[in-house]
């Protein structure tokens, strides 16, 4: 038992390096059960397949915040995201509800509101992104995620000089910025 | 301070890339300016949300390829893929391999063609008064380069064996044309004799970046064939510039086309010269432009900025005779792509927002969506 916690934190550890051991091992694992409770639950393959991945997603947010700890198996944790996940979804679509269940559960709504802002969250950048167009977009995912120095940039878009790529990376960004805080405004 | 400084400051303030004197300094003017306050605040919570976003989107897509993977291994039970779906994961899984058979097939292929082309007698005539425009890429080294490339794949593949991941080896393109976006998840549209014989698909856009795409139909018949840009690097755009006319162009209608008969897009400008094609071929028209090798696939746009044809080839016993493919068969194509597949978007018409733009505004706009296909 204690052995098995060992393991888990580890695999914890793993995924909130985005580790794909980890995931495969996660996935290898707890894949089933969670399939068996949507296809069961008059949902298919593919309703499994994006419950499952959105359970891992929440736990991956959890375990990047550094302070979760889990207190309960990883088995059960993913067992009552994932029964919530679906227990939404088929309410949104208006079907009928999850009889009884045989599974151990564990309270987990505080996390899915969590969740629920971040989805959000993505979306709106996703959003913001999509109506900011190219170069742009690559221009500023080279600077602030890929890390890119502003010469490098310079002669990858080919701008003749840093500091006009700087310049061009500026007038992207307070566009992005609009994009976004426009939406994120109108929907908080 | 202006903007730019202003926001430059904010961000190494948030770095921590401030000397102590100057972050004491920076303080204080976030204090006594509300609006600085507001500014850092601001930006921080958007960097913020920007690493989320991409932490999210790299997590999520390794999440998917975990799934595949294990599925087709049969280590979980979710159903295997089928039919396009299919190929295309099998291509990108194998591509390695396939990549290290191929050159030794092309290798085999030259030696072989080399034989043949000794013994074998002249082509009919007919069909060497014309010539496909497809443009060889550095033809002289490929020979070499692809035994360089066999080697280093054979060692790339003891690297892997070993556990460790080799990277992905690098393919040597022998010929290219062009090719253009039809539809804005990365459906490409080029000539069917550009990816003729194809191992492997390539495509590059104005900036030099270079994307993995695969085959997804030909019609060697009509010359036209559609590809996808499989590479997870490809960023799709919102909406393309053009639309494809159903019908044709007519005769004296002017138009353009662009292509890479090199490494950089190259503009060119004609008129439609009739409505049939060589030897009164009518899947294809007759244009009066100046093309090379390397134009194949190109659009060929009206003044409006609608695709009108496909560039395919040109006459060699006339000067400035070319050939391009009606641009209704590529309209029939994607309607019959629409149907069989459903990640193929409703390609939306945005005619209109080309019409009243001149040439130059024109071809910047539709430039991004033109790209270089190469092939080895």
């Amino acid at each position: 038992m204690v052995k098995a916690a060992l393991n888990e934190t580890t695999l914890l550890q793993g995924l909130a390096r985005n580790d794909r051991k980890a995931i495969e091992t996660i996935y290898r694992e707890h894949y089933g059960m969670v399939q068996a409770l949507v296809v069961n639950n008059s949902g298919s393959a593919d309703d499994a397949k994006d419950i499952f991945q959105e359970a891992l997603l929440v736990l991956y947010e959890k375990v990047k915040e550094g302070s979760f700890e889990l207190h309960c198996q990883l088995k059960t944790y993913l067992y009552s995201v994932s029964r919530r996940l679906w227990l939404k979804r088929l309410m949104q679509q208006n079907r009928f509800v999850i009889g009884e269940h045989h599974g151990e559960t564990v309270p987990v709504e505080e996390e899915l509101e969590t969740h629920e802002q971040r989805n959000q969250d993505f979306e709106l950048m996703e959003k913001a992104l999509g109506g900011l167009g190219e170069p742009c977009r690559s221009l500023l995912e080279a600077f602030y995620l890929q890390k890119k120095g502003m010469q490098e940039i310079a002669a990858a878009f080919g701008y003749t000089n840093a500091d006009n790529a700087k310049n061009q990376k500026y007038k992207c960004l307070v566009r992005l910025k609009k994009l976004f805080f426009a939406q994120y405004k109108n929907d908080v | 301070m202006d903007d730019l400084n202003l926001l430059e400051a904010v961000e190494r303030y948030i770095n921590g890339q401030m000397t102590p004197d100057e972050r004491v300094w920076f303080e204080g003017l976030r204090k006594s300016n509300p609006e600085i306050d507001q500014l850092v605040v601001e930006h921080t919570f958007f960097i913020q949300q920007f690493h989320r976003f991409d932490e999210t989107r790299v997590f999520k897509s390794r999440l998917n390829e975990v799934h595949l993977d294990l599925a087709e291994a049969g280590a979980i039970e979710s159903p295997r893929l089928k039919g396009k779906a299919r190929i295309t994961y099998l291509y990108n899984r194998y591509k390695r391999t396939g990549a290290i058979a191929a050159s030794i097939a092309g290798v085999t292929a030259v030696a072989i063609s080399a034989l043949l082309w000794s013994v074998s007698p002249a082509k009919a005539p007919s069909t060497r008064d014309i010539r496909y425009l497809n443009g060889k890429i550095d033809q002289a080294l490929t020979n070499t380069k692809r035994l360089d490339n066999r080697i280093s794949d054979v060692e790339g593949k003891v690297v892997a064996n070993n556990g460790t991941d080799p990277e992905a080896p690098k393919v040597v393109y022998t010929t290219g044309g062009t090719g253009f976006l039809i539809d804005p998840s990365g459906y490409l549209v080029t000539s069917a004799h550009v990816v003729g014989n194809a191992q492997s698909i390539a495509v590059q856009n104005g900036e030099g970046d270079e994307f993995q795409a695969t085959l997804i139909q030909t019609d060697a018949a009509r010359d036209i064939a559609i590809l996808k840009i499989t590479d997870p690097k490809f960023k799709a755009p919102s909406a393309l510039p053009y639309a494809i006319r159903k019908g044709g162009a007519e005769i004296a209608e002017p138009v353009y086309t662009l292509g890479y008969p090199r490494n950089t897009v190259v503009y060119g400008e004609g008129y439609m010269a009739a409505r049939t094609g060589f030897n009164g071929d009518t899947l294809t028209c007759q244009i009066a432009i100046a093309a090379n090798p390397g134009n194949s696939g190109g659009p060929i746009l009206n003044r409006n900025g609608e695709v009108v044809g496909i560039l395919s080839a040109k006459q060699t016993t006339a000067e400035g005779v070319v050939f391009a493919t009606q641009s209704k068969y590529l309209y029939q194509l994607m309607s019959d792509l629409r149907k069989t597949d459903t990640s193929f978007q409703r390609h939306k018409a945005t005619a209109a927002s080309l019409r009243s733009l001149d040439r130059t505004q024109q071809v910047k706009k539709i430039q991004d969506f033109v790209y270089r296909v190469k092939v080895s």
